[in-house]
């Protein structure tokens, strides 16, 4: 047993944040503080593996590794974390993606290391902290933690071209309109759950078994939308997404990479730990609706992506239709029918792990866009051409990554895809029908503009030479980029061959979640 | 043996691995490690043969069955989905099919993927292929993908591997489709249409894919499980045939018309063969390994996997089997007569492979289950047999093009022979392998019409008729190709033969070609194939009808054949062609043009979907090759930019309003704030200061003022609290 596990896994990244600050200035503290920076984020890594892997109970329903002490004892706020197999991946991605983020960062951040480093470790703390959270109000509290240095990141160390200060403060301000209503929500079930003589509670699993406004479908409803309305945001689901490509172009790099890899992951993470549990009888209720947003995020997501130039864009439109597939298998698991829990536990397994796949996949599809935009200065798809002939390495990485975000199989996108229809076709047969559509599109969109775009034909030698005196220069991929991305693919072919890996630990959970709700 | 069966595929893999992360550099390596896996799994999957063979027909219902652990097992609340390894007698001999055939085709691609040219000295150079190494790695990961399929046990994991195939399809397909500045073995045009036909190979077949994914998702609905043995009970059929997907309509008929689908797409059916002939694009090996032996048949075997599904819709009364019979017969006609009218020596056996992949096709779908998976074994081996040796022309004399060949003969003796082997054997005529399968589905089908059935009858003419074109346009290649005098100098002159690393692989295939036939000849007493691969079917009970040999059928098929070589003998062997000479088949004037433009339907796919077009005049530069969008394409590509324009305008357009009516408000706040309430507080401050200002000049200082004001106050007060009182 590791003593306050959880609580040294959120508080390892803020340590670090405070050490970057404190290392003192001098000609060397640029290095000095990335090679801190990416040496010390292992340590949490390390602690969530050792976790995962060793001391985790894949079939344990309950919550393992908790703490709980009181926080604010006039309003009954606790300080209360765990998790389960809904969150322990989550967890691991995340301190997975913030190593990788950083020791990328480590070769390409040059300006103001010292403030980058730091938000970053508390970007770190941020995340973290809201999937290990149990308790509402410290979950808001990491929830908004999270905004701040990711709206720094995107302001300060955004490619000027891409309005960075414009995208950072809408991603900051329509997270926290969200962020309001939802905070309203959990006031109401702190009051809702009171009585005269015992204060309320803000204990995510005391709530899901009270259950606040059983009683009263319309406050309940009120509570729902509200909540609802800032995960889906996050998500984004389609027509809360527009925040979602001017943060991801704005981004630098390793920024976008987590954006999409785990923040992106806190909205539909909140659909299953918070909405799903708490407000089963409202999202049954309401799965109709829930789904059809699910459907147009998942086909105009993938048409939006296929209209644009900009590789960066691209991707990040594709993640609304990427994400759109969680939200179908999460409505499918609740949707109301004839269906056994067999097929709703299918569609939730697919909706976990098609969380998990696409931080890996988009993280990676990220990571390989900011590559060729360090070396090109340009993503505008027309440019390129022939760079598998000229790099094959940047090729054959592009071509897993891109194949794998279509959902080839073998690949781990097309599991949790398989899953998500596999669910949604027994449960919503015809909103399933209409997302097959999201399948073609999605296929069209990475081949007809990634691949063959930049890809294929025949290398412009003249064109490149040109261009070098501006400094830009196409060569292939450097040992550290690899490195940077060998974990990404490894993951990918390892899930697409092989899911039980991680499935074991998610289909625990959703049997417990499911039972709960479905007779 | 068996239990070592999942091996087959993973030495190939294993290769792929070796190749991609350690010998990239090294040519010979490279070629060395594809050709030791792919002998390795041979090695195994013979001993799986024997072994097969040693458990006689038994073995197809009660297949070998092992659960893999871990290899995509899924757990799925309380239950868990497994997938592994299944071995009946269909998966034995596609095994030995699928090792053979791509063991030659590895060996063949060594002396093929070196490319010589001649330098301006007149000196001939033979460099590797720019790209060596990853071909061999590309075709090794296919091998990979086709032998798991074969040994699949889950329709699941069949998929998988049915993709990965998919894949390394489109990746050879578009082999050639990048290059850099400084090398030629291929023009810049040929890039660009390298990168067309992958794309349009990949996303056609996805569509097949697509469809067959919602039968596959159905299917695991309905039945709980995907595994062979466990829907393909007694029970499950049952309860598949029973239970209604629509009004009318029951799941098994919905699921194996779904399914159907997918076989559509892979196995280049009619109306999804359209990427099949641009797939030529790919190197030669590529064209004879996936494109005519191996991957466009996975979408026959699929159809003889499920056969349990189709034979259980057909007694429920469901169409399944007649759509899949017309299917097949029609495009098995439809391609043949296109193969009469073609130049490109590859295309017209393209335009084969779709035809006879219609015969196997039909044979399934009349019933004919034995004839449909030997005829899928046979033609592998001489089609492949076929390309190989086009190939071995194309590489000699340089050009795709029929009409600039003639005479090559003399210079590729070994080629020619065994061309002609592949050929007869395709055309039919005994005792060549072809003539005893192809035979077999005709007899199959003219049972079927003595029993006055009108599918049968359709389903023999149309192969009757396609058998005929068959045998008339392999003569017709034969005359052109290597008979009569040379008709371009240039090309024909520097047509050498192959070296020995390309000839002995044709040589293996051609000795296979000619007698594998002779495994079912029922007039010579054997039906050993039958016996062994058609005696049972998994979950159904009823044997499966067999069909005697009928030597009236036999007579006729051979006849036909040789009609059709006789015609083709008459037209081009005759009088060979000479240069400049028209195709004597020009004469028959509008069904020459209807034939020779593939019945218009690429101008019908163009107007619909998209159009390749190559304006004369530009040859070999990337502008004379564009694409020509569709309404359909044309109509997507809007659409999105549509939603693009949407996205921009509305959805974000209501954020940055919402912003911008935040900001007005604010402004609007500042300004009251700023006017009234600021305003308020500065004016009691200005009032204050002027009251003072005014108020100062009371101050006067002298007592008598003071006085006044003093007594006047009261007085006032008096007077007031007076009338108040008063009141």
């Amino acid at each position: 047993m590791v003593p306050f596990a959880l609580s040294l896994l959120v508080l390892l990244p803020l340590v670090g944040a405070a050490i970057v600050l404190l290392i003192p200035k001098g000609q060397k503290s640029d290095s000095l503080i990335k090679w801190f920076a990416v040496v010390w984020s292992v340590i949490p890594l390390l602690l969530a593996s050792y976790l995962w892997f060793v001391l985790f109970d894949p079939n344990a329903s309950k919550m393992q590794f908790e703490e709980a002490y009181l926080w604010i004892s006039s309003i009954n706020v606790r300080y209360h974390v765990g998790v389960d197999g809904l969150s322990m991946p989550l967890v691991w991605l995340t301190t997975l993606l913030t190593v990788l983020g950083l020791f990328y960062s480590s070769y390409v951040i040059h300006e103001r290391a010292r403030e980058f480093f730091f938000m970053f470790l508390l970007l770190e703390t941020g995340m973290i902290g809201v999937f290990v959270s149990l308790d509402f109000f410290l979950f808001y509290v990491f929830w908004e933690l999270g905004l701040v240095p990711m709206y720094f990141l995107i302001a300060i160390w955004g490619h000027a071209e891409d309005r960075p200060q414009y995208s950072a403060i809408k991603f900051f301000l329509y997270t926290l309109v969200g962020s309001v209503l939802m905070l309203l929500a959990i006031i109401a079930m702190y009051i809702n759950t009171s009585t005269a003589t015992t204060p309320g509670t803000f204990d995510l699993i005391e709530l899901a078994t009270k259950r606040p406004f059983a009683n009263d479908f319309v406050f309940a409803s009120l509570a729902f939308w509200g909540i609802f309305l800032a995960f889906a945001i996050k998500v984004p689901l389609f027509p809360f997404h527009t925040w979602l490509p001017d943060a991801h172009t704005a981004a630098p790099t390793a920024g976008s990479v987590i954006l999409a890899g785990i923040l992106l992951k806190l909205g539909t993470y909140g659909f299953v730990r918070v909405l799903v549990p708490i407000f089963p009888q409202v999202f049954q209720a309401n799965v109709l609706p829930i789904a059809i947003l699910a459907t147009i995020s998942i086909v105009y997501g993938a048409l939006v992506a296929m209209a644009q130039t900009d590789f960066k864009r691209l991707i990040a439109y594709s993640s609304v239709n990427h994400m759109g597939y969680v939200i179908l298998g999460v409505a499918a698991a609740v949707a109301i029918g004839g269906a056994n829990l067999t097929d709703r536990a299918i569609a939730l397994n697919g909706a976990m792990l098609q969380m998990f796949n696409h931080g890996v996949i988009t993280g990676a599809l990220f990571f390989i866009v900011g590559i060729l935009y360090e070396r090109a200065h340009t993503r505008d798809l027309k440019s390129f051409g022939g760079l598998g002939a000229k790099t094959p390495v940047y090729g054959a990485i592009l071509l897993t990554a891109s194949f794998a975000s279509l959902g080839l199989p073998g690949l781990a996108g097309f599991i949790s895809e398989f899953m998500v229809f596999r669910g949604a076709f027994a449960t919503l047969p015809l909103i399933a029908t209409i997302c097959v559509l999201g399948i073609v599109f999605g296929a069209a969109m990475m081949l007809w503009k990634v691949i063959q775009n930049v890809l294929l034909g025949v290398f412009d030698e003249k064109r490149w030479a040109e261009q070098e005196k501006h400094g830009v220069k196409l060569y292939d991929m450097t040992r550290f980029e690899v490195i940077t991305l060998a974990p990404l693919l490894f993951l990918m072919v390892l899930i697409g061959v092989y899911p039980s890996v991680i499935l074991n630990t998610l289909n625990t959970i959703s049997v417990a979640i499911l039972g709960q709700i479905v007779k | 043996m068996f239990n070592y069966a999942f091996l087959i595929p993973v030495f190939p893999l294993l290769a792929f691995a070796l190749i991609i992360f350690f010998f990239n550099r090294n040519n010979r390596l490279s070629a060395l490690t594809a050709v030791a896996g792919i002998l390795l799994a041979g090695v195994l999957a013979y001993s799986v043969l024997f072994e097969a063979i040693g458990h006689g027909p038994e073995l197809a219902e009660k297949p070998f069955f092992q659960v893999l652990l871990g290899f995509l097992q899924i757990p799925t609340g309380k239950e868990v989905f497994s997938v592994g390894v299944m071995i009946d007698p269909l998966a034995a001999v596609t095994l030995f099919m699928v090792t053979t055939v791509c063991l030659m085709i590895f060996i063949y691609s060594i002396g093929y993927m070196q490319h010589t040219h001649t330098d301006e000295h007149g000196h001939k150079h033979t460099t590797d292929d720019p790209r060596y190494a990853r071909f061999f790695a590309y075709i090794s990961l296919f091998a990979c993908g086709m032998l798991g399929l074969v040994i699949s046990s889950n329709l699941f994991e069949l998929f998988l591997f049915w993709e990965i195939m998919g894949l390394c399809s489109y990746l050879l397909i578009g082999f050639w489709s990048t290059r850099l500045p400084h090398e030629h073995h291929i023009d810049d045009a040929q890039t660009v249409r390298a990168k067309i036909a992958g794309l349009k190979a990949f996303l056609t077949t996805r569509v097949g894919d697509t469809i067959f994914f919602v039968g596959l998702v159905f299917l695991y609905i309905q039945t709980r499980d995907l595994n062979f043995t466990a829907i393909f009970t007694e029970k499950t059929l049952h309860h598949l045939a029973e239970t209604q997907a629509l009004p009318g309509v029951p799941w098994v008929t919905l699921i194996a018309l779904l399914i159907l689908g997918g076989a559509i797409g892979k196995s280049a059916q009619f109306p999804l063969h359209i990427w099949l002939p641009d797939a030529m694009e790919g190197p030669t090996p590529v064209s004879a390994l996936i494109h005519a032996a191996t991957m466009v048949s996975a979408g026959v075997f699929l159809l003889a996997r499920t056969f349990p599904l189709y034979l259980t819709a057909a007694q429920a009364g469901g169409p399944a089997m007649t759509v899949v019979a017309l299917v097949g017969a029609f495009t098995a006609l439809f391609a043949g007569t296109i193969g009469v009218a073609q130049d490109d020596i590859k295309r017209v056996l393209a335009y084969s492979t779709v035809s006879q992949l219609g015969f196997m096709v039909a044979a399934l779908g009349i019933g004919a289950y034995v004839a449909g998976a030997f005829h899928l074994i046979t033609h592998a081996f001489f089609k492949a047999l076929l390309f190989l040796s086009a190939g071995s022309v194309i590489h000699g004399v340089g050009t795709n093009d029929m009409m600039n060949m003639g005479g090559l003969r003399k210079k590729m003796p070994i080629t020619t022979t065994v061309f002609i082997i592949g050929a007869l054997a395709l055309a039919g005529i005994p005792p060549l392998a072809g003539f005893w399968s192809k035979d077999e589905i005709l007899a199959h089908a003219f049972e079927r019409m003595q029993h006055g059935d009108t599918i049968g009858t359709a389903v023999f003419v149309m192969l009757a008729v396609a058998a005929f074109f068959t045998a008339f346009y392999m003569t017709r290649q034969i005359f052109l190709t290597f008979f009569g005098e040379g008709r371009d100098h240039h090309a024909v002159e520097h047509a050498h033969e192959s070296p020995q690393v390309m000839w002995m692989p044709l040589a293996v295939l051609a000795f296979f070609a000619t007698t594998l036939g002779l495994v079912n000849a029922a007039p010579l007493g054997i039906s050993f194939f039958g016996h062994f691969v058609g005696e049972y079917v998994l979950g159904i009970h009823e044997p499966l009808e067999h069909t005697p040999f009928n030597p009236m059928v036999a007579g006729s098929s051979v006849g036909i054949a040789l009609v059709g070589i006789a015609l083709g003998w008459l037209l081009y062997g005759r009088k060979p062609l000479k240069t400049g000479e028209r195709d004597p088949l020009m004469s028959l004037g509008l069904v020459w043009k209807v034939l020779r433009n593939k019945y218009y339907l690429d101008e019908i796919y163009g107007v619909v979907i998209a159009q390749k077009e190559g304006p004369a005049g530009k040859t070999g530069t990337v502008e004379s090759v564009r694409v020509q969008p569709g309404w359909l394409l044309q109509l997507v590509v809007w659409f999105a930019g549509v939603c693009f324009a949407f996205d921009k305008a509305v959805v974000d357009g209501t954020v940055n309003l919402a912003a911008a009516i935040g900001r007005a408000f604010s402004e609007v706040s500042a300004w009251v704030d700023q006017t009234f309430v600021d305003g308020a507080v500065n004016g009691v401050g200005w009032l204050a200061n002027e009251l003072g200002d005014g108020l100062k000049l009371i101050q006067t200082g002298r007592v008598q003022n003071y006085l006044v004001v003093a007594i006047s106050g009261a007085t006032i007060f008096v007077f007031w609290f007076m009338i108040v009182i008063s009141r």
